[in-house]
């Protein structure tokens, strides 16, 4: 029997696609994340970069940051004095969504990197209830959308709620680097931030447990772009004459998806592992304006 | 299949109105000035942003 024979093909395409996708994954994340010198003298990075927006999750306010977070600035344009929407932001989330659709989540979010290096970590591994996954709509609708317009102040301004008193990546990637570079800031720490870091801390906890838990649950950015996953000019399309039902595909995916009752669910962050390991080649992911069929 | 052709022209079609909407409302935003708030609140330690505000 030669070598050729002996080797696991099927194993070595599954590590190759894996490979791939921390290549760009980790070159997504050095490219948001370019001014890490900054982090020693917690300041932040100011130059042009800082007009866009990063695809993924990343806070502007954390120091090595190079672009702004999407959900950010969308608050900060609909809490400002002189609008109500934010439409440059808006446009920007809808055209990386009809582009791309979750694929942003599974390939340029930088907090999607961290999550799955904290899944790494050894612990029991655990499922998510699905009705959790609604979760991530609500804090869309409510904090993201309707309270930096409907609560304001006497100038009409309205705060960025969901970074205020939800996101995580903003404490873990901003307020912890400030926190530790700036003793003045030190001093206004309150209950707030105490909630801030308890939360953090849930999160994190769940990404070790449950793979790519903020993803799933608490990510308003995944929401709109799961919307956008339904007709994503990336997309993944199934050859039902070719599909045995085995069920490999739905076994293999992280985010608990049955790719072939759903191919283009809302969960799906098009990593394409159930694409490797389908026996028959009946899931393909592809950059396709007409659907297959 | 004819239920599944009138459903893939239903999502071409929302993938070219969803595209042309994303491109007038970032040419919209930018016109309007939209693009100096970003840039204000992102090169600026945002305190409530991180929850010390």
């Amino acid at each position: 029997m030669s070598a050729w024979n002996v080797l696991d093909w099927g194993k070595l395409m599954r590590i190759s696609q894996e490979i791939k996708r921390k290549i760009i994954q980790i070159a997504a994340f050095g490219y948001s994340n370019t001014y890490l010198q900054n982090f020693a003298g917690g300041q932040l990075y100011k130059g042009k970069w800082k007009q866009f927006c990063n695809p993924g999750m990343n806070c502007y306010s954390c120091p090595a940051a190079r672009l702004s977070c999407p959900i950010g600035a969308m608050q900060a344009v609909s809490g400002s004095m002189n609008f109500s929407v934010s439409f440059y932001v808006t446009g920007f989330v809808l055209a990386a969504g009809v582009l791309f659709g979750r694929a942003v989540c599974g390939y340029i979010c930088p907090f999607g990197l961290i999550q799955e290096l904290l899944y790494k970590i050894p612990s029991p591994k655990k499922k998510l209830w699905k009705g959790f996954t609604y979760v991530k709509y609500a804090l869309l609708a409510f904090f993201v959308l309707l309270f930096p317009v409907a609560v304001t102040n006497e100038l009409g301004m309205g705060a960025p709620a969901y970074c205020e008193y939800i996101c995580p990546v903003g404490t873990l990637e901003g307020g912890l680097p400030l926190l530790a570079t700036h003793p003045e800031l030190r001093r206004t720490i309150g209950a707030l931030f105490s909630v801030k870091a308890f939360i953090l801390v849930l999160t994190l906890a769940g990404c070790i447990v449950i793979c790519r838990f903020f993803c799933k649950v608490m990510c308003p950015l995944g929401a709109i772009y799961g919307i956008l996953n339904k007709i994503s000019i990336y997309h993944m399309d199934v050859d039902k004459e070719k599909c045995i039902s085995c069920g490999k595909c739905h076994a293999e995916c992280p985010m608990d998806v049955d790719p072939v009752k759903a191919p283009n669910s809302a969960e799906c962050i098009r990593c394409g592992k159930c694409t490797v390991c389908c026996p028959k080649e009946a899931l393909a992911l592809r950059f396709r304006f007409k659907d297959f069929g | 299949m004819r239920w599944s052709k009138t459903l893939n022209q239903k999502k071409q079609a929302a993938r070219v109105l969803v595209s042309l909407a994303a491109a007038c409302l970032m040419t919209w935003g930018v016109y309007r000035g939209e693009v100096p708030v970003v840039f204000g609140k992102a090169v600026n330690v945002c305190l409530e942003c991180i929850g010390l505000g």
